[in-house]
């Protein structure tokens, strides 16, 4: 019996090895990486793209933007991915490490904008608030009247404003692991901070010292790290109707029958002041093409013209229903030509 | 119990007598009995809470899991065009195949529903249809090429939001019959409609209520906010109290036409075969547009026509006022059907909830769990039955011991990391490759099928052993013979239980790819798959609300994965201790 099971064993991982040796020396299958937040878009256009027959369908993984980078760095060949999602503009150090490695045409391809939105549950208080506000709820440590640097004495939304409602700072958030944490830093307590003078002091004297006044979110529980998942937070939210999540536009508005998004600096999370620009916390989404691919790996080019098409990314298009806010007309169609032209990145395009 | 038996340093006169009949002792006696019914409790209870607790939790997955096993249809008759793929009487399977069916479907929808003239409505009502929806029609077609230019009665599929609309919750349609005599001004378009008699009064009084209670809320926030000595929160509050005076005055007016919002519930009236949205609400009559046009524009009696409320306001909604409009009018034709979700079970992943299909993931699974068990079934049986009979005990084999045990412990996370460094970037094998996703899954079952497998030995009677050695077996053929059989019960549980823990696993996946899109249904060992619990993952993290019904569904079938996993297990297991 055991003896049988070895053979029969060692059967399958010789075979395996073998049929993978054919399967390595050509790949006939787009491979995407990275951001979660992408995802779902990029996901859509890959059926899309399968199912009009101009090949297999891709294969999308779903590893974080940083993970994905990582991937998509490692090398040229067929035994790396092709294509990288991003929920933000790939960073220096990523760009070096692809250069090392080989990875020396990079298409960057903005696809569209997610809103980061505050929202709450319909029974709870209306929230209008500014990013200072945020940024005062939010951060360990803020800036007393002088200006000097305290341990966050806010309890209530109205203890930051007499406008806000006099109830407890609760918001349901995303884990510093998450792109999502990322974006909320930057989109509002970044911003919140350069709003208070002596931050913007300390931004110009210390660099360093203003960056970890804006990264570290309180910890005594009025942040609640509540886990990657956007709808586990809409369920908690309508649970609790004080609190106030944090997460993506399209949860919003797939949830709209029990939440509400909290405005921002006087503006509604909506669909057309994400796309103009007005909705302050938005953020645009891309997806990285390796160059040096195109050509080996059959239908990359189509794949990146379905992606800019204006069935996808247009604001009729399929994304807009699965949540993907497009951009403005004159930029849509400068992405689909740079898209076109796989025109290259160059160092001095990456900050 | 040494006080008592054992006489210490002290001498025998120290033994303590114990007075049984006393009432102290009585009472200890008592209090021991006391004690043991309070553990029972205990125990009762525990049991209790944790089968409230699967009850619950069970009883949730099946009710939200359950209606993705049901899907809706349309079921219309569908004119296909003779030259609709190409020159009439020559299309080939191909043509039909790679055929557009948009502007088929799109015809057979105008005929179920005549009269749109709308740009907005049209493309509401082709969006009612799933991008899956001619799916049926094509294979039909295919296999029988000669229904072309006939038409043909075919299923359609829903999209993910009409089926959810028919699934329930939406919203709750009243109806209500009028006291006057109704004139539409037209048939299609924007129109009017009067009636002879107060019939929106009710109507208008909730409204004017809800504008009431705006103005008190609007009114109390600009007081709150004057009270403030921001300038900005200021002007704010005067901006505020005016609105609040508007709208009391709006409330006070009580004949006043009042412009309805998507805030409000929706008010509908049924006439002359058509339906009419108001968006201005009078005491006696309405403005607004037609979603499905009127037959006429003769006046109708009070028993002809009806007010409609749709309860939940339209922004509250997925489904339009228009959308649900269309879904009424086809369901009172009978051209809805619910049917069991088939695809459910023969699709692949997509990212449209009606068309996505646990049959890749199922597949990945079967192939992944079939790579591991292969693998560490023999490896595993093999090293428990040298570790416990064969192996010398010295420092080495204890530091293997140690090892294994050490290793059934490690977070699952970095076998994954393990399988990237050693079976991707080493090896070479492909990413996403369910062998790949065996071997990790198989590295990290190893280590409990090992201690299982030690444990069920060692439970086995030394005297078999010693039997079979005693009339002249050798030891390997004691222990093939006679020792493993016995164990073999034992060893299946264990590996059931890591082949279970091997199915929930998603953590150690994400390093080698699995965590992914993959619409084709894998078909061999090394092409690209995923497996249930990362189906599920992904699903539950997916904004559109069918997908949670789908990841229910999902759970559902990954649990009768588990059941007849189990149930097999079992069924060997008896197998194996008749044999013996």
């Amino acid at each position: 019996m055991t003896t049988k099971f070895i053979s029969l064993s060692t059967a399958v991982a010789v075979v395996g090895t073998i049929a993978f040796a054919g399967a390595a020396s050509a790949r006939d299958q787009i491979r995407i990486v990275g951001s979660s937040t992408v995802y779902p878009f990029t996901t859509a256009v890959a059926e899309q793209f399968g199912k009009s027959g101009a090949g297999k369908t891709p294969v999308v993984e779903s590893t974080g933007t940083g993970g994905g980078f990582k991937l998509f760095c490692a090398g040229v060949g067929v035994g790396h991915p092709d294509v990288s999602n991003a929920s933000r503009a790939i960073k220096k150090g990523e760009f070096e490490d692809c250069d090392k490695n080989g990875v020396k045409d990079i298409v960057e391809i903005r696809i569209g904008i997610d809103g980061l939105v505050l929202a709450q549950s319909k029974a709870g208080p209306n929230l209008s608030l500014t990013r200072k506000q945020v940024f005062l709820a939010m951060a360990e440590m803020v800036p007393d009247k002088d200006g000097k640097l305290v341990a966050n004495p806010y309890k209530n939304w109205s203890d930051i404003d007499a406008a806000l409602p006099a109830v407890k700072i609760e918001v349901l958030g995303p884990p510093p692991t998450s792109g999502t944490r990322d974006s909320f830093h930057e989109l509002y307590l970044e911003k919140g901070a350069e709003e208070f003078p002596s931050l913007k002091d300390l931004k110009k004297a210390d660099g360093k010292a203003f960056d970890k006044v804006w990264k570290s979110i309180r910890k005594d529980g009025a942040y609640v790290e509540a886990g990657e998942n956007d709808n586990v937070i809409v369920q908690k939210l309508e649970a609790n109707k004080n609190a106030v999540g944090v997460f993506g536009f399209s949860f919003l508005e797939e949830n709209l029958a029990k939440l509400k998004g909290a405005k921002i600096e006087g503006v509604e999370p909506a669909y057309d002041a994400i796309s103009s620009g007005k909705f302050k916390g938005a953020r645009p989404l891309f997806v990285y093409i390796k160059k040096q691919h195109v050509g080996v790996i059959p239908g990359l080019d189509k794949f990146v013209a379905e992606y800019v098409s204006d069935k996808a990314i247009s604001k009729d298009g399929y994304l807009a229903r699965k949540g993907l806010v497009a951009m403005p007309k004159e930029e849509a169609t400068k992405v689909a030509e740079g898209a076109k032209a796989m025109k290259v990145l160059t160092a001095a395009d990456v900050k | 119990m040494t006080d008592i038996s054992a006489p210490n340093a002290m001498g025998v006169a120290k033994q303590r007598r114990v007075d049984v009949t006393s009432a102290a002792a009585q009472a200890r006696v008592r209090a021991r009995y006391r004690s043991e019914a309070r553990f029972k409790t205990y125990g009762l209870l525990a049991l209790g809470i944790t089968t409230v607790f699967v009850g619950v939790l069970l009883s949730d997955i099946l009710l939200r899991g359950l209606p993705s096993f049901w899907q809706h249809r349309l079921v219309l008759d569908v004119p296909v065009a003779a030259d609709a793929f190409g020159p009439p009487g020559k299309a080939d399977v191909a043509a039909i195949r790679g055929g557009d069916y948009f502007p088929i479907t799109k015809a057979a929808l105008a005929n179920a529903i005549p009269g749109i003239e709308s740009r907005s409505a049209e493309k509401q009502l082709n969006r009612l249809l799933s991008t899956g929806a001619p799916d049926e029609l094509r294979e039909r077609l295919a296999a029988n090429p000669a229904l072309i230019g006939k038409t043909v009665k075919v299923p359609l599929l829903l999209s993910d939001d009409a089926d959810l609309y028919f699934k329930g919750g939406e919203t709750a349609i009243v109806k209500r019959a009028p006291r006057g005599i109704a004139t539409p001004s037209g048939v299609n378009g924007e129109i009017t409609v009067l009636t002879a008699s107060n019939d929106f009064s009710d109507e208008l009084i909730t409204i004017k209520r809800a504008l009431a209670a705006a103005a008190a809320r609007t009114q109390f926030e600009s007081n709150r906010l004057l009270k403030s000595p921001d300038k900005a929160n200021q002007t704010r509050g005067t901006e505020l109290a005016a609105e609040a005076k508007n709208l009391s005055t709006r409330a006070e007016l009580s004949r006043g036409e009042e412009v309805l919002d998507d805030k409000v519930p929706s008010v509908l009236i049924e006439i002359n075969g058509g339906l009419v949205k108001a968006n201005k609400l009078g005491d006696s009559s309405i403005t607004g547009e037609v979603l499905l046009p009127l037959k006429s524009t003769a006046e109708a009696k009070p028993a002809d026509w009806k007010i409609v409320t749709f309860v939940t306001p339209e922004a509250n909604r997925k489904v339009t006022d228009q959308e649900v409009a269309f879904l009424e009018r086809l369901r009172s034709n009978g051209a809805v059907e619910n049917v069991f979700n088939w695809r459910f079970f023969t699709a692949g992943d997509s990212r449209e909830p009606e068309l996505a299909g646990v049959r890749g993931a199922l597949v990945g699974t079967a192939l992944t769990l079939f790579v591991t068990l292969i693998l560490c079934l023999p490896i595993g049986v093999g090293a428990a039955v040298y570790l416990e009979e064969f192996a010398p005990k010295n420092r080495f084999t204890d530091l293997v011991e140690v090892n294994i045990n050490n290793l059934a412990a490690v977070p699952s996370i970095v076998f994954g990391l393990l399988g990237l460094a050693v079976f991707l970037n080493f090896f070479g094998l492909p990413r996403s490759a369910p062998l790949v996703g065996g071997l990790v899954l198989a590295l990290l079952v190893l280590p409990t099928i090992i201690i299982a497998g030690r444990a069920a030995l060692r439970s086995v009677p030394p005297s078999i052993k010693e039997a079979a050695l005693g009339v002249g077996a050798s030891h390997q053929q004691a222990i093939f013979h006679h020792v493993l059989p016995l164990a073999m019960p034992g060893i299946m549980t264990g590996t059931i239980i890591g082949m279970a823990h091997a199915l929930g696993e998603t953590a150690p996946l994400l390093m080698i790819g699995m965590i992914a899109f993959i619409v084709d249904v894998p078909q061999s060992f090394v092409e690209s798959a995923t497996v249930m619990p990362v189906q599920i993952y992904l699903w539950s993290d997916l904004p559109e609300k069918a997908f949670q019904a789908k990841t229910a569904g999902a759970i559902i079938v990954l649990l009768g994965f588990l059941f007849l996993m189990n149930g097999m297990a079992i069924w060997l297991r008896k197998r194996f201790e008749r044999r013996w």
